[in-house]
């Protein structure tokens, strides 16, 4: 189903000389453009007034157009078409002042990362790189050494325990609270506790983490499942809320219809619901793994930070892309040439972002395998 | 068709992706890998260390250095804090410490369980001073005392051409810029010598105790890190803030008055202000945590210092772990791991008077019998 | 509803049905029963570590606490610091991402729809060191002008009173960050929830004349209410408890009225930015301050719930 076919029609071509009945009370053409210059003219003078600027040009100008376009489109359709395309520009306009700033940081994030990014970040690790070497970088002697390779290792590898354990866990209850909980006391006691475990600072679940390993192998356990733990600990709540959601929506006739057929309750649930809700909760797993891949502080104390490629997450220390960026920017390698690390840490956003969108591809991928044909737009 | 489209998509990024995981390299800096031309060093096994990030980029040098000599060692450190550092110490959960801090009594007192009867001690490994530092256009060094100093932070001089501040600096040519105060929003060891070095030389205006936070009756503006306050100061102008001195820059910095004359931050000043220092009583025989004399008048000392501790035990477990130890503190006081966090790190180098001593110290480290 | 099920997939499942017994029910059921628990019990145990660990701060005496009037003093500016950032944010966020969302699903044109719905999934992956540092440098830049008119204008409004901050560092700044990153969440689970709404109730508010507008406050907006309430809870988590970007943006300081001023703090921040210096007593603190937090979070769902049972009867599938 297309959005397109829910258009109203907003003009139909009128015979020169009289107006039909048919678009007697529709707008003409030019209204809704003629509006919008006249708001850019007095955007301008109003600006003008106040202490011109070109922010406030734009503010003022759009304040305008809001206000009286509406306005003038009740007064020649009806209220209700006034009514819908106020709903309409504001949209339109939340959707601009939304990209405004999105755009503004993925600019900034391009326009530091960019420069940085090549075989030397990609490939290499920190290992061995010092103040020093930076300080000849920064001095002309020679490309910016070291890389972030150990830290897409180490974020590769804690994400993907926290998601292999998160996922199941999250579904499963979601399931749980969907499908058999039926309103029941353990039901509403578990979707309050995992509201409330989203308010869980990211910092004491990391906390968490370490203290029970600590209790369990020792002070000085730190290494990539820990760190995994905590994460699951911050990731469990966006799981099961997502999914719960999702699960919520799948209209109850195709529940029905497979049990009519004789289906049993936990393949219809594996057959018919999950996959008809899957787009939404491969969604909210992206959006969960997304949640935790960027945590810098609970990874500190519970994954330690190395300089060198680490591929066991149980044992020995490992540094994730967003430690790696913290302490290139907070401590720089070289505290007398921060650039080259400034560059290393955008590069690695950079990265963290593009492993992001890989893992939405993948979603995105796995999503379209179990959905029944057609679904979505 | 949209399906095998993105499937491509996805495909070239999949390959693209193993490509990287098949051929990471630790070897960043392109040299050999120096296994096969060490002289025959027997060191082997992981050493593990967390603390002071203010150390951050010396440790990165010192491990760097020491794994060059000893291949098949790895030394870890991470840089949480110094209070983080100090805790997982004394828990036992590492093999030593990097602080900007001595451990207090009750630490002290705990350490003994892990590292024996005579309890751990610090070795002053990284010593480095705190530039005062300010953005004025034109205007590269001014000198202050440490009441003005104070009165600039506390917020009672507002203006940079105040007379306090004109009658020590005839020479300099003053604007009425307003001066803004850029203070650390972090708790560091920092902001902790750098008020010790205020409630010392100016007891009647700096009266709040001394801590690692600064002090919210005199809130001012404020960023994160050294980095952070240096940023805020360059975008600002007539800002002043503290640095550790290897991060200022181009900002110009404040001639402190030591005695009768003024004294620019540099290695020698500071190394030259913590000879002065006097070591604190009732602790190990070895121990070398010390109070800075902040009040000192000796002549070319730069009194305004950070010194930040190796933390080390006189015993530990195992015959290895003590060798490593010891290895690798004798590494970092030698003249060669000094000089190499001068050369990362811009840190001072210890004079050669206290290198001696955190020979002698390293020199006990032996495995529980 | 785009999604039926044909024939042959009915016949192949009653097959199926045949094959998994009542066996496979019970275990299926009593994994999902599991999770659920399992989750109840991680949730109960870092409670109670959060206990344990506070509990020497309730014990101490007033003095000892930072600030030295005991940790109800200390910590009650920053627990208005964090309601009030949190607040900022979502006040600025909620309607922008619900109507950005409705934008995704309703209004946009596939071809552009697609792309932006990426987009937004892929934002709410910036880690919050870089919101933090685009935060410092570009935005807090950007509003000192702002911040300096809305003083002179309207400084005899608490909020706005002078003098403005020269650096832009302020609690308005942070909310309008804590916006920007929350912006993703609230719209990327709206929008699904909004395509989910059954096409044949948009079709007959269509067919009964209703403009667009009115087919969406009719069916989609009540379908999806209590999905976006959810949705605003799991943001309002996020700006409650973010560490890093208010960290960064913030030039903290004593509890003012004034949010184009240097000052105020949140709990999140104040954890971040003393936990690596801290040790025994003071750290204790921390994490009660990491108690007050979550307790904090525990009062807003509870109000949210009170919320969402009003709305219940709209809820799509029953």
């Amino acid at each position: 189903m297309s959005t397109a076919s829910l258009r109203q029609p907003t003009s139909s071509p009128s015979p020169a000389g009289r107006r039909p009945t048919l678009t007697r009370n529709q707008k003409p053409k030019w209204l809704v453009p003629v509006i919008a210059v006249a708001a850019v003219v007095v955007g301008a003078a109003l600006a003008a007034l106040v202490g011109f600027s070109t922010a406030l040009w734009a503010v003022l100008a759009a304040v305008v157009f809001l206000v009286a376009a509406p306005v003038a489109v009740s007064a020649v359709e009806g209220r209700r078409k006034g009514a819908d395309s106020l709903m309409t520009y504001l949209v339109y306009a939340a959707f601009v002042l939304a990209v405004i700033p999105l755009i503004s940081v993925i600019w900034t994030v391009l326009a530091n990362g960019v420069p940085g990014l090549n075989s030397n970040l990609l490939l290499t690790s920190m290992n061995g790189v010092t103040g020093a070497t930076d300080n000849a970088a920064a001095a002309g002697d020679g490309p910016v050494l070291g890389g972030a390779y150990h830290a897409i290792v180490g974020t590769v590898s804690i994400t993907f325990w926290a998601t292999l354990m998160s996922v199941p866990i999250g579904l499963l209850t979601a399931i749980y609270l969907v499908e058999y909980s039926k309103g029941g006391w353990l039901g509403k006691s578990i979707t309050f506790f995992v509201d409330v475990m989203t308010g869980i600072p990211s910092i004491v679940a990391g906390l968490f983490a370490a203290a029970l390993f600590g209790l369990l192998l020792g002070p000085s356990a730190r290494f990539g499942f820990v760190a995994a733990v905590a994460l699951t600990v911050l990731m469990i709540p966006t799981v099961v809320k997502n999914t719960e959601e999702m699960l919520k929506i799948v209209p109850n006739e195709l529940r029905e219809a497979a049990y009519a057929l004789g289906v049993r309750k936990w393949r219809t649930i594996l057959k018919v619901v999950i996959p008809t809700a899957i787009s939404g909760i491969a969604s909210g797993v992206t959006l969960a793994i997304a949640r935790v891949i960027g945590e810098t502080a609970p990874l500190l104390v519970t994954a330690g930070f190395a300089t060198a490629i680490n591929w066991n997450s149980f044992s020995g220390w490992m540094t994730t892309l967003p430690t790696f960026i913290y302490y290139q920017i907070l401590t720089p390698t070289s505290p007398t040439n921060p650039d080259p690390s400034q560059q290393r840490a955008w590069a690695a956003a950079l990265i963290l972002i593009l492993i992001v969108m890989l893992l939405n591809l993948l979603a995105r991928l796995v999503a379209r395998a179990f959905a029944p044909k057609a679904a979505g737009r | 068709m949209k399906v095998s489209h993105l499937g491509r998509s996805a495909a070239v990024l999949a390959i693209g992706s193993l490509a990287l995981t098949a051929c990471g390299s630790d070897n960043a800096t392109g040299g050999g890998s120096g296994s096969e031309d060490t002289s025959g060093s027997s060191l082997s096994g992981t050493l593990t260390g967390s603390g002071s990030s203010a150390q951050n980029a010396a440790m990165t040098a010192w491990q760097n250095g020491f794994q060059e000599a000893n291949p098949d060692v790895t030394v870890q450190y991470s840089p949480d804090g110094s209070g983080a550092g100090r805790e997982a110490f004394v828990a036992g959960g590492t093999d030593f410490a990097g602080s900007d801090a001595y451990l207090d009594e009750e630490e002290y007192e705990a350490s003994k369980e892990i590292c024996g009867p005579e309890g751990a001690f610090h070795v002053p490994a990284y010593i480095s001073p705190i530039a005062v530092a300010f953005n004025l256009p034109g205007v590269d060094t001014l000198n202050m005392d440490g009441e003005t100093i104070a009165q600039v932070f506390t917020g009672e001089i507002t203006e940079w051409n105040d007379p306090a501040i004109a009658e020590l600096n005839p020479d300099a040519d003053l604007p009425d810029t307003r001066i803004t105060v850029v203070h650390r929003n972090d708790e560091s060891g920092t902001t902790e010598n750098f008020q010790e070095y205020l409630a010392a030389a100016a007891p009647e205006v700096w009266t709040e105790e001394v801590s690692g936070n600064w002090p919210s009756q005199w809130a001012a503006e404020n960023n994160k890190g050294n980095a952070g306050v240096v940023q805020s100061t360059t975008s600002t102008e007539g800002a002043i803030t503290y640095a550790d001195a290897s991060v200022v820059g181009d900002l110009g910095t404040v001639a402190v008055r030591v005695g009768e004359e003024f004294v620019d931050y540099s290695p020698e000043a500071a190394a030259a202000a913590v000879e002065a220092s006097t070591p604190i009583e009732g602790r190990a025989e070895y121990d070398m945590a010390m109070d800075l004399a902040r009040d000192t008048t000796a002549s070319g000392s730069y009194p305004i210092v950070l010194v930040s501790y190796e933390i080390f035990c006189p015993q530990y477990d195992s015959q290895e772990t003590a060798d490593l130890v010891k290895a690798f503190g004798e590494y970092v006081i030698s003249e060669e791991g000094q000089q190499a966090a001068a050369d990362a790190a811009g840190s001072a180098p210890m004079s050669e008077n206290l290198r001696t001593q955190a020979q002698e110290a390293i020199d006990q480290i032996t495995a529980a019998g | 509803m785009s999604t039926t099920l044909t024939t042959q997939e009915s016949s192949a499942l009653a097959e199926d049905a045949a094959a998994g017994g009542r066996a496979g029910d019970s275990v299926f059921a009593g994994f999902s029963l599991g999770a659920g628990i399992l989750i109840l019990a991680s949730l109960a145990a870092v409670a109670l570590f959060l206990f344990l660990e506070a509990l020497p701060t309730f014990q101490a005496s007033a003095e000892e606490i930072t600030g030295g009037a005991g940790f109800w003093s200390y910590i009650w500016p920053m627990v208005i610091g964090t309601v009030i950032a949190a607040l900022i944010a979502i006040v600025i966020a909620t309607p922008i991402g619900v109507l950005v969302a409705l934008y995704i699903s309703h209004y946009a044109p596939p071809r552009i729809a697609k792309p932006v719905g990426y987009v937004i999934d892929l934002l709410a992956a910036i880690p919050s060191v870089i919101y933090g540092a685009w935060g410092t440098t570009v935005l807090a830049a950007a509003l000192v002008p702002f911040y300096a008119w809305l003083t002179a204008n309207l400084g005899f409004i608490p909020l706005f009173s002078g003098p403005a901050s020269q650096t832009g560092k302020t609690m308005l700044t942070v909310g309008i960050v804590l916006a920007i990153m929350i912006l993703p969440i609230i719209t990327a689970m709206s929008r699904e929830i909004f395509i989910q709404t059954p096409k044949l109730h948009e079709e007959a508010a269509l067919a009964l004349g209703a403009t667009r507008w009115e087919m969406i406050r009719m069916t989609v907006l009540p379908f999806a209410r209590p999905g976006i309430i959810s949705s605003v809870m799991l943001a309002l988590g996020r700006a409650l408890g973010e560490t890093m970007a208010v960290a960064l943006v913030l030039s903290g300081g004593p509890l003012t009225a004034s949010l184009v001023q240097s000052g105020n703090q949140t709990i999140a921040a104040e954890i971040a930015l003393n936990f690596p210096e801290a040790y025994g007593l003071r750290l204790s603190e921390l994490i009660a301050a990491g108690l007050i937090l979550f307790l904090i979070t525990l009062v807003v769902n509870m109000i949210a719930r009170a919320i969402i049972a009003r709305y219940k009867e709209f809820s799509g599938a029953n």
